[in-house]
């Protein structure tokens, strides 16, 4: 679904991105983590074609996006920020996307629209929202035009643990249906049962991209935080095999 | 285009900026207008007031508008629409919308007490700074990352071409007062539009007497119908290269 080569980009001298190759399939739900600075928000943004790469391709449904606007009907994305006009009302904001994508009201999923109650506020302006409220408007753009592709930055971060909970259940059902879901979090416990496969970057480099299955097996530890703290203090164990298993008895 | 347009008008017109805006330029036409008996003279004060008062509000306003869209335009962008699509409908949303408080401020009181060519030329020459200082605006938002810096550089320009450029062209004029200077200054002025705006409608005026043989000079190039045009085209292009500039740099931009 999404095939990204070499992807190059540097802002000034920092190197950002370096020499990035990742395939991403139907049906994951791909967990991006890596530390601060490791270039996970510009990955994305390369992907929404916010930020121009200076070297590599990426392909989205076989389309290149290079010089692309129409490739982006395929994807919902949901920022880490939401912020909209201020005099705009919850109504206006979604019949003006729905103008945008060009969709007929019957083709839109509401499902969280409805999940999250927002009919009830549907008349209120934005200034008078408050940012969580806001950031359930974001999620529910996201999934409003039933893209195959689905693109959230930090979604549970300003969540409270209820409209997390209903976010994640939407983002399963999703799954299940064969969509492609990419999110970044730090809180990984929020992705515990729904992330298929884990993409871990660091310095602007993919580090690896592996199934959940396989980290429990490689480090021995069935919380998936656990898993990934094990990966960074014993980074032999993303190649090693037989010896990163022995290392790891050690340890306890 | 109107697609997006539409929304940026329900949003700005119920911008407490601008409504203030609308209001403080009512304010001030009906009081100048009721000061004197001779409308004459109050289009000559509300003309000097329209030339610092439009440029200010049109540039400062549409930064501020700008770095607080930031998100939302970044949000758009992720959907599928062209670059260049998004920033015009952004550009025409907003500065039509400023024009309107214009038109609603200085049009109505000049209409009403001084319906005159000389009227309709302030009335042109406010909507020409409006869409020149908004697209300007827009160029050193696209440029500039920051919020903060970019609200510095758009005040720069304002302070540059309101009041710092008159101060270069004096001395200018004082240093080289030998020398015949006639053309150069028809240059200079074109080199700003708030000037070129002023001369336009002072050339409509009785005081263009006063203005000694640099006014003769201005009255017969630029107070033709032929220099009248060419005014007119200036104004286009102050207003159109910058928003060229915006959309060159916007459709390159890492948001």
């Amino acid at each position: 679904m999404i095939s990204v080569r070499n992807l190059t980009k540097t802002f000034g001298r920092l190197t950002v991105l370096d020499n990035l190759s990742v395939e991403l399939g139907a049906g994951q739900a791909i967990s991006l983590i890596g530390p601060n600075g490791s270039g996970k928000t510009t990955f994305i943004k390369s992907l929404l074609g916010l930020v121009i790469p200076d070297r590599g391709d990426i392909h989205v449904q076989g389309q290149l996006c290079r010089d692309n606007w129409t490739y982006r009907d395929q994807i919902g994305y949901m920022p880490q920020i939401s912020r909209y006009p201020e005099n705009l009302t919850i109504r206006q904001l979604i019949r003006m996307m729905t103008d945008l994508r060009k969709k007929n009201a019957s083709e839109l999923d509401t499902d969280l629209i409805d999940a999250f109650g927002l009919p009830a506020l549907y008349d209120k302006t934005m200034r008078s929202l408050s940012g969580g409220t806001r950031q359930k408007v974001g999620a529910c753009l996201a999934f409003l035009f039933n893209p195959p592709i689905i693109i959230l930055d930090e979604p549970t971060a300003g969540l409270d643990p209820l409209s997390s909970e209903i976010l994640k259940a939407k983002l399963v059902r999703e799954k299940q249906n064969g969509k492609l879901i990419l999110i970044t979090s730090h809180i990984l416990s929020d992705l515990d049962g729904l992330t298929t496969e884990v993409m871990y970057m660091q310095e602007g480099r993919l580090q690896f991209l592996k199934p959940v299955a396989w980290l429990h097996q490689q480090t021995g530890e069935t919380k998936l935080n656990r898993a990934i703290a094990r990966l960074m203090e014993n980074p032999s164990l993303i190649t090693g095999t037989q010896q990163a298993n022995t290392s790891n008895l050690t340890l306890f | 285009m109107l697609r997006i347009t539409k929304y940026v008008w329900a949003d700005i017109l119920q911008n407490r900026v601008v409504l203030a805006y609308t209001a403080f330029l009512l304010a001030v036409s009906f009081a100048l207008f009721s000061m004197d008996s001779n409308p004459a003279k109050g289009l000559m004060s509300l003309l000097n007031i329209v030339l610092m008062v439009v440029p200010l509000i049109s540039i400062i306003f549409t930064t501020i508008h700008f770095y607080n869209s930031y998100e939302f335009i970044e949000l758009l962008l992720a959907q599928p629409i062209r670059r260049s699509q998004l920033l015009l409908s952004e550009y025409i949303g907003v500065a039509s919308s400023l024009t309107m408080a214009f038109l609603i401020g200085v049009g109505i009181p000049v209409a009403f007490f001084a319906g005159t060519t000389t009227g309709l030329f302030l009335v042109g020459a406010g909507i020409s700074l409006t869409l020149i200082f908004v697209s300007l605006a827009f160029w050193a938002s696209v440029l500039t990352r920051d919020k903060a810096k970019g609200i510095g550089v758009t005040l720069l320009l304002w302070f540059y071409f309101a009041l710092l450029y008159d101060g270069l062209v004096l001395t200018v004029l004082f240093s080289f007062s030998d020398y015949p200077l006639e053309k150069l200054m028809l240059v200079l002025t074109t080199l700003n539009p708030v000037d070129l705006a002023r001369i336009v409608v002072l050339l409509q005026m009785d005081v263009s007497a006063l203005m000694g043989y640099t006014g003769a000079l201005y009255s017969e190039l630029l107070g033709s119908t032929v220099g009248m045009v060419y005014a007119g085209l200036i104004l286009v292009v102050w207003a159109l290269v910058p928003l060229w500039g915006a959309l060159y740099l916007f459709r390159q931009k890492d948001l």
